[in-house]
């Protein structure tokens, strides 16, 4: 779980700030709120999940509720990562 | 269509007639056809020309008959006909058939007010000798700039800035509270420029200048206030055809043939149309189109061509050819910028150029005056959902937004909705139309050196901003409150000037704007809102006076704004290694470090990013444009020591003492 949540954290540190601020936002931050995030953002983000857990994600998966915090991503793709277990 | 250049001392020095000459040379591009400088005791005037009214009589700087007025002139006085008949009968007499000659009479019978009674596009200083007083004006939308720096008690103006740079004492430095302005609102804000202690006359004011000091004056403004009780909409078609068509026809008055660009919207078809069917003036039309189906829109340019049947040319423009010749629109803008739109137009007007001609009729100004801009459509949608937030359907407007944004469009509705959240403590807010392209460009501040924020400290934009505006501003309809903001921060300060005046005179080619006659700027400003946005119908009084002129297909297409590729002009994903020599070196860890406004490391990982070709969005190509633009900036102007002038033109010099 920690390596999960730290490889967030890189990828939202690298791709939306640039390597500036990293430790700025907290887990529980809202993307949204904090500016982190634009439309294009969130394509990006997808992209990143699913080419890096090889997960699929369903249009009615894309909502803020699921993507729009490093806490909430990692609930979201634990339960992501555990649904394509339980699948195999 | 020219360049002009020169000061006003009161040290009590002769005027450095070869300084004269270097500040005019530097502006050549502006006035290829001659050169000419006055001076006397106090002030020095150069002019380098563009012979378009005429070429025998129109010489400047200009004087009247006992020499007691001069005059340096760029631009246009479209109604110089009906001045110079006016000023005749009270006595006048003129001895040139051009309109500088106009100016320098009516200056003589009416003052200051003269700018009153002209309808054009100007920068201009007249020298009136016998009151030692130097008289500087700019035209009341900002087609034509014009800048000016004091120097040693010296009022120093010009064109360009480059032509002030010519002087030794002009500091070369970067304005931090610009560059805070301009990655807020993709301009700075008249009278700062990107240049510190250079200053920019605001459009539509004067500038006097006596006994060392300067006072500026607004003499125009626009009040938003519709007509009540409105006319019927038909009346309202009516006089705005008439309007349009007096406005095109003024301003095809010149010496020389006229073209006009076509881009495949509303606007430039239709002035083209009324070109053709209201004139007998040959036409001739040029457009850009791109390889990039994102960006091109030859099939609709097309459709025009073939129901005008007009002489057509276009210039196919690629990425490539963006960004080999950015540099050079840089060095022209004289500021940065967060989009690559104004290249394309660069070499669009070296098209025209090399086809012999000077002058274009374009469509500017129509989307600010009668209501085309997405901005004003977005603000309305927010608007209305604001008034009740909680409702379930007020959202789903958003989906008519930004059609051919395709990253926008692939999101959720959830998204969707929390992209365009509405707070409620913005719904008060003075700028509540632009706060989220504000705010958005804001984000490209992250870039900033912690040195840089730290010299920008607690300025802010927005206060500065609410300071100036008009005092009725609170009173105009919201709608018309977006419509001010685009028409004085957008338009002057990236539409008609990096992306307008400024390519264009690169090849001396002049633009001319029927939808920029101030006569129609005033209609459109009494219009009812609705005959602007008709629900989400935007232009909806225009397209109405359309119909019967542009083709059906250009009339119905959904409005795609003028764009161009940005990043990848300059960083190319599908070949990482190969990158123009000055973008590697000018984004280099050393060249941005040296620079010292942008944080390397930030800067290092979006071009890692960019290079990686994963998606990119707006916030990242407006910040790339946004960085390499400032940096090309840096390396023309401020680096670079004062260089002798390059060999120019003869340039033809008179005295008097």
């Amino acid at each position: 779980m920690k390596a999960i949540q730290q490889t967030l954290r890189n990828f939202v540190t690298e791709n939306f700030l640039f390597g500036q601020g990293g430790d700025s936002f907290s887990n529980q931050d809202s993307f949204l709120e904090s500016g982190i995030i634009d439309s294009t953002g969130v394509l990006e983000l997808v992209t990143f999940l699913e080419s890096e857990y090889k997960v699929s994600i369903a249009d009615d998966e894309l909502v803020p509720d699921n993507l729009d915090s490093i806490d909430r991503l990692l609930a979201f793709i634990e339960r992501k990562l555990g649904d394509a277990q339980k699948c195999a | 269509m020219c360049g002009i250049a020169g000061f006003v001392g009161f040290d009590g020095r002769r005027p450095d007639a070869a300084m004269l000459r270097q500040m005019i040379r530097a502006i050549a591009h502006r006035g290829p056809d001659a050169a000419e400088t006055f001076h006397d005791d106090h002030v020095g005037l150069a002019h380098a020309r563009l012979s378009i009214i005429d070429h025998s009589g129109g010489g400047q700087p200009m004087s009247n008959e006992n020499g007691s007025l001069w005059v340096t002139f760029n631009g246009e006085i479209f109604n110089f006909v009906e001045l110079r008949t006016e000023l005749t009968g009270l006595g006048h007499k003129f001895v040139s058939q051009s309109d500088t000659e106009v100016i320098l009479h009516a200056y003589r019978e009416w003052g200051e007010s003269c700018v009153r009674h002209f309808n054009g596009q100007w920068a201009f200083a007249v020298w009136d000798a016998r009151e030692r007083t130097l008289f500087l004006s700019r035209d009341r939308l900002g087609v034509r700039p014009l800048f000016y720096t004091w120097v040693n008690g010296q009022f120093v103006f010009a064109s360009e800035v480059k032509s002030l740079l010519v002087h030794p004492n002009v500091r070369r430095e970067i304005d931090p509270l610009a560059l805070e302005q301009l990655f807020t609102l993709w301009t700075t804000v008249p009278p700062r420029t990107i240049f510190r202690d250079i200053f920019e006359l605001p459009p539509a004011h004067n500038l006097t200048v006596h006994e060392g000091q300067a006072v500026t004056q607004r003499y125009w403004h626009l009040d938003y206030v519709p007509d009540d009780p409105p006319l019927s909409d038909e009346d309202y078609a009516d006089q705005l055809l008439e309007l349009l068509v007096d406005a095109t026809r003024l301003r095809l008055r010149a010496d020389v043939p006229v073209g006009a660009y076509l881009s495949g919207g509303l606007d430039s078809s239709l002035t083209t149309a009324l070109i053709r069917k209201f004139t007998d003036a040959p036409l001739r039309t040029f457009s850009v189109t791109f390889d990039d189906t994102e960006f091109d829109e030859s099939r609709f340019q097309q459709d025009v061509v073939s129901r005008l049947n007009t002489d057509h040319q276009s210039i196919r423009c690629t990425s490539d050819d963006i960004g080999r010749v950015f540099p050079d629109v840089v060095r022209h803008a004289e500021k940065p910028m967060l989009r690559t739109a104004p290249a394309p137009l660069f070499l669009l007007s070296q098209l025209v150029r090399e086809q012999g001609y000077k002058v274009v009729v374009t469509g500017e100004g129509a989307d600010e005056m009668l209501g085309g801009y997405d901005i004003f459509k977005d603000a309305k949608v927010r608007r209305f959902w604001g008034r009740q937030l909680d409702s379930k359907f007020r959202p789903l407007l958003l989906n008519k937004l930004y059609p051919y944004l395709p990253n926008l469009q692939a999101q959720s509705p959830a998204y969707r909705q929390a992209f365009f959240n509405v707070r409620p403590q913005d719904l008060g807010s003075p700028f509540f139309s632009h706060l989220p392209r504000w705010e958005l460009t804001s984000k490209l501040k992250q870039f900033f050196t912690p040195e840089l924020k730290a010299e920008i400290g607690d300025y802010n934009v927005y206060e500065e901003l609410l300071a100036k505006l008009p005092f009725e501003y609170s009173r105009w309809p919201a709608f018309c409150q977006a419509q001010y903001l685009e028409t004085t921060l957008l338009l002057p300060g990236y539409i008609l000037a990096s992306q307008g005046d400024r390519v264009a005179m690169a090849h001396s080619v002049e633009g001319r704007f029927p939808f920029l006659d101030y006569r129609v700027a005033e209609f459109a400003a009494r219009l009812p809102t609705r005959l602007k946005m008709h629900g989400l119908n935007e232009k909806h009084l225009l397209k109405k006076v359309a119909r019967d002129f542009v083709p059906e297909s250009v009339l119905n297409r959904s409005k795609q704004p003028y764009r161009a590729p940005d990043a990848k002009s300059f960083v190319k994903a599908e070949s990482p290694r190969e990158s123009l020599d000055y973008v590697t070196d000018l984004l280099s860890i050393d060249r941005i470090v040296d620079t010292g406004l942008f944080s390397a490391g930030a800067v290092e990982w979006l071009v890692k990013k960019l290079r990686g070709g994963q998606i990119t969005g707006i916030k990242d190509n407006m910040a790339l444009v946004g960085i390499l633009s400032t940096q090309l900036l840096v390396d023309q102007f401020i680096d670079p020591q004062p260089q002798s002038s390059p060999v120019g033109q003869r340039i033809t010099e008179r005295v008097s003492t």
